[in-house]
C-alpha cells in the first residue's frame, strides 16, 4: 500500500479554513519534541512564546506596534497580488516613504512649525511611496520589465539613498558623526495612544487600512475588477476591464501604503532617520499576505500572529534561556507547515493499493 | 474544544508564575548583544565576562542575555523585556543602544543601567568604555616596523569617534617609525558582518596594504590576511587561532573586572550613575601576546605598552597637526583633553583620505 497527493476537483474550503489550524497543532508537535531533546520543559517554552505574550497590556502593545506595518505592507500587496501584479519591493517603497516624510521632519527641526507637520509627512511619504512603486509598474505596462526584478532592485536603490542622507546632508550634528539624524520634534512624531506605553496612533491607521481594504475588495466593482483580473484574465478582457490600468493602481496604492508604513515607524518607535530602520518589514510582509491568503482580515490576524512569535521568542530567550536560533527554526517550521497544509486544499491524499502484476514482477 | 484550549491554557499560565516566584530573590542581571555570542569577538567578549560573572557571584545573581538584538526601532523592546523579566541592572553593550536605552531608563528610574560607549548619562544610566586608542597606538608602532610596503590597511566600522581616534593613534605612531607611512581605509558600515569584512581585506590588500587592521568584530579579515600570507591585527578577542603565523597583536576587552565591580557595588547598594573610561592601567583592555615578529619589534611595542600604562607616554600628544596643516588646539596642557578624544571629527596629517560626512 502507498499513500499518494491526489488533486481534487475543486479546491476544498473546508480545509481552506482549518489548514492553518493543523499547521499550528503540528508546529507545536515538532516543537514540544525539540523543547524535550533541549532539555527544556515544553510546556513552559510553548507558554512563553504563545501566551504570556498575551496576559498583558505591555506585551499586548508590543505585538501591535511590531504587527503595524507589516499588516499595512501587506494589505497594499495583497491588492498587487490578487490583480497579478508581483510587486517585491514593498521594502523600498516603505524606506523612501521614510525618507520624503523625514525630509519636513528634518527640514522643520527646531522651528516653531505647528500641528500641519506630522499630517504633511505622512501624505507626502505616501505619495513618494506610490512614486516609487510606479516605476517598476510604469516600466512592465510600457516596456514589458519584468516588475519583479524592477521592483526587487529599487530596494538597494532606496537603502543606498537613505544610508547617503543620514551620512551626509542629515547627520544630527551632535551625533558624533554616528549615522542618524536629530530626534525628530514633538510635532513630527506619531502621538501615543496610552501614557507609558509604546501604541502610538500607527496601529488605528492600520486597522482603518484593514477596513478599507475589505470594503474595496467586497463592496465594490475596482474590486470585483481586481479579483477578476488575476482569477481570469481573459474573462476580465472581454469584460472590457484594463489590466495594465490596473498593475498601475495597485502598484500605487501598495507604494503608498509602503511608504506610510516606512513614516510611521520612523516618526513613531524609532523617533528619528537612521539605516537599519526596518529589520525587513517589506520582504516579511509578503509572508503575512500569503499566510493572510490576501484576504483583509487574514492578513490581520496573520500580521499579530508573526508578530506574536517575534515577542514571544524573546520572552523565551529571557524566561527559558532559549537561544535566538531556536526562535528562527520554530518561525520556520511554522511557515513549513503552513505552506504544507495549504496543499490539501487542492490536493487530498489517498490510500493506493499497487498494481499486483507490479508487485509479482518485483518479487 | 475551546473550553479545553482555555482550560489548557490557564494550567500553562499557573505554572509559569510558580516558576518565575521561585527565583525571585537573586538579583537579576541582564545583557543586550549587538551580535551573536559566537561572534569571536565584541559580542563573545562580553559573554566571557557574562561568565565571569556567574563564577564570582554564582547564586546571588541571575544573568540573561538577548543577543543579535539589531540597533533599530527592536531595541527599546528588546531592553524593556529584560526590565520587565525583572532585571535590576542592564549592560546594553554597544553605542546604537544609547537612545533606547536612556528611553527605558526614564520610564524605569528604579531599575540601573550600564551603556558601553555612549555619551549620555541619567541618575540610573552609567556608560563604560575603554581607551582603546592607547592599544591602536601600539599596533600603530608594530605595523610601521613590520610593514615592507609602506601602506597599512584599515577597515573602520562607522566614522565615530572612537574608531576615527583609533585611526589617528596608529598614524600618529607609525609616522614617528616611517614619516611616509600610508594608510588606505574602508568603511564597511557595520560592526558584524563576515562576508563584508572579507571583502574589504581583500580590496585591501589589493591595493598594496600588508599589515591589515580592523575595527569591525569577526575573524573574518585575520583569515584572509592568513591565506594571502600578509600581517593582521586582531580585535576585541584572541583571534591567533584564526592567523597563527598572521596576528601580531590583537586589542583583547577585558570587561569581566568592571562588571564584576558594577554587580558588586549593586549587590552592596551603592551602585551610583558613572562614567567610566578606562585604558590599560585599569585593565579596561589588554594586548594579546606579540607574536609574529622579531625581538626587536616586540621590545618597542613593551615598551610603549609600559610607558603608556604608567602614564608616562600619551599617543595624543601635543602637537597634533591636523590634515589640513594646522595644529589642533591643545585643551589637555601637554596633550589633548578627554573631551577633544571622545569627539574626535578630524584626521591627522598623513591620512591622503576624507572622513566620511566632512
Amino acid at each position: 500500500m502507498q499513500l499518494v497527493l491526489e488533486k481534487r476537483t475543486e479546491r476544498s474550503n473546508t480545509i481552506a479554513l482549518v489548514s492553518p489550524l493543523i499547521a499550528i497543532g503540528l508546529t507545536i508537535v515538532t516543537m514540544t519534541i525539540l523543547f524535550a531533546i533541549l532539555g527544556k520543559n515544553p510546556f513552559l517554552a510553548l507558554q512563553a512564546y504563545f501566551i504570556a505574550p498575551l496576559t498583558d497590556s505591555y506585551s499586548l502593545q508590543e505585538i501591535a506596534v511590531k504587527a503595524t506595518p507589516l499588516v499595512m505592507i501587506a494589505i497594499g500587496l495583497s491588492l498587487c497580488y490578487l490583480a497579478n501584479a508581483w510587486n517585491i519591493g514593498a521594502e523600498g517603497q516603505f524606506l523612501i516613504g521614510a525618507v520624503a516624510g523625514s525630509w519636513i521632519a528634518v527640514k522643520t527641526q527646531g522651528t516653531d512649525a505647528g500641528a500641519w507637520v506630522l499630517p504633511a509627512m505622512l501624505v507626502l511619504a505616501a505619495v513618494a511611496g506610490a512614486l516609487y512603486a510606479l516605476i517598476p509598474a510604469i516600466c512592465k505596462v510600457k516596456f514589458g520589465a519584468s516588475e519583479i526584478l524592477t521592483s526587487l532592485m529599487l530596494v538597494y536603490v532606496a537603502d543606498l539613498f537613505l544610508d547617503y542622507l543620514v551620512r551626509g546632508p542629515w547627520r544630527d550634528p551632535h551625533g558624533f558623526n554616528f549615522p542618524t539624524t536629530a530626534e525628530f520634534d514633538p510635532v513630527a512624531t506619531v502621538p501615543l495612544l496610552i501614557e507609558g506605553g509604546r501604541l502610538h496612533l500607527g496601529s488605528i491607521i492600520a486597522l482603518l487600512v484593514v477596513a478599507a481594504a475589505a470594503i474595496l475588495l467586497g463592496r465594490t466593482i475596482k474590486g470585483f475588477e481586481i479579483r477578476v483580473v488575476g482569477a481570469a484574465p481573459r474573462a476580465a478582457r472581454f469584460g472590457g476591464f484594463n489590466a495594465n490600468q490596473l498593475i498601475i493602481l495597485t502598484f500605487a496604492v501598495s507604494g503608498a501604503l509602503a511608504g506610510l508604513a516606512g513614516i510611521i515607524e520612523v516618526a513613531g518607535p524609532v523617533g528619528h532617520l537612521q539605516p537599519g530602520i526596518s529589520p525587513g518589514y517589506g520582504f516579511t510582509a509578503i509572508i503575512v499576505a500569503f499566510l493572510g491568503r490576501l484576504n483583509p482580515l487574514g492578513i490581520l490576524i496573520a500580521g499579530l500572529f508573526l508578530a506574536l512569535t517575534f515577542i514571544g521568542g524573546e520572552q523565551a530567550q529571557i524566561a527559558m534561556k532559549i537561544p535566538l536560533d531556536v526562535t528562527k527554526v520554530f518561525q520556520g517550521i511554522l511557515l513549513f507547515y503552513v505552506l504544507a497544509c495549504d496543499s490539501l486544499i487542492l490536493y487530498r491524499f489517498k490510500l493506493v493499493v499497487p498494481n499486483r502484476q507490479v508487485t509479482r514482477g518485483a518479487g | 474544544m475551546r473550553k479545553s484550549l482555555l482550560a489548557l491554557a490557564a494550567g500553562l499560565l499557573l505554572a509559569g508564575s510558580v516558576s518565575a516566584a521561585s527565583a525571585a530573590d537573586k538579583l537579576k542581571v541582564g545583557f543586550i548583544y549587538l551580535g551573536p555570542i559566537g561572534d569571536l569577538g565584541w559580542t563573545y567578549q562580553h559573554e566571557l565576562a557574562r561568565q565571569a560573572l556567574v563564577k564570582e557571584f554564582g547564586d546571588k545573581i541571575e544573568t540573561t542575555y538577548l543577543e543579535n538584538v539589531p540597533e533599530g526601532p527592536d531595541a527599546e523592546r528588546a531592553i524593556e523585556q529584560l526590565v520587565r523579566a525583572g532585571n535590576k541592572l542592564i549592560f546594553t553593550t554597544s553605542f546604537g543602544y544609547m537612545d533606547p536605552t536612556l528611553k527605558v531608563a526614564k520610564k524605569y528610574p528604579n531599575v540601573h543601567f550600564e551603556h558601553a560607549t555612549g555619551y549620555k548619562r541619567d541618575k540610573n544610566m552609567s556608560t563604560y568604555s575603554s581607551k582603546w586608542y592607547q592599544g591602536r597606538y601600539i599596533q600603530g608602532l608594530i605595523a610601521a616596523k613590520m610593514s615592507k610596503s609602506g601602506v597599512l590597511g584599515y577597515i573602520g566600522s562607522f566614522p565615530i569617534p572612537e574608531v576615527v581616534s583609533g585611526i589617528n593613534a596608529t598614524m600618529i605612531a607609525a609616522q614617528s617609525i616611517n614619516p611616509n607611512i600610508k594608510v588606505k581605509i574602508i568603511w564597511a558600515n557595520t560592526w558584524f558582518d563576515p562576508g563584508k569584512e572579507a571583502d574589504a581585506a581583500k580590496a585591501l590588500i589589493d591595493q598594496g596594504a600588508d599589515v591589515i587592521m580592523q575595527h569591525t568584530d569577526s575573524p573574518a579579515a585575520m583569515q584572509i590576511a592568513s591565506e594571502r600570507g600578509k600581517l593582521a591585527f586582531g580585535q576585541d578577542s584572541e583571534m591567533i587561532k584564526f592567523g597563527p603565523k598572521t596576528q601580531l597583536t590583537s586589542i583583547l576587552d577585558t570587561w569581566a573586572p568592571y562588571y564584576i565591580a558594577r554587580v558588586k557595588a549593586e549587590l552592596d547598594g551603592t551602585w551610583k550613575s558613572e562614567d567610566t573610561w578606562g585604558g590599560l592601567d585599569s585593565h579596561m583592555f589588554a594586548m594579546a601576546p606579540y607574536t609574529n615578529m622579531p625581538d626587536d619589534v616586540k621590545k618597542i611595542a613593551e615598551d610603549a605598552q609600559a610607558a603608556i600604562t604608567a602614564g608616562k607616554l600619551h599617543p595624543f600628544k601635543c602637537p597634533v597637526v591636523g590634515q589640513d596643516g594646522k595644529e589642533i588646539e591643545c585643551k589637555g596642557g601637554a596633550n589633548l583633553d578627554d573631551g577633544q578624544i571622545l569627539g574626535m571629527n578630524f584626521y591627522v596629517k598623513g591620512i591622503d583620505d576624507k572622513l566620511p560626512g566632512k
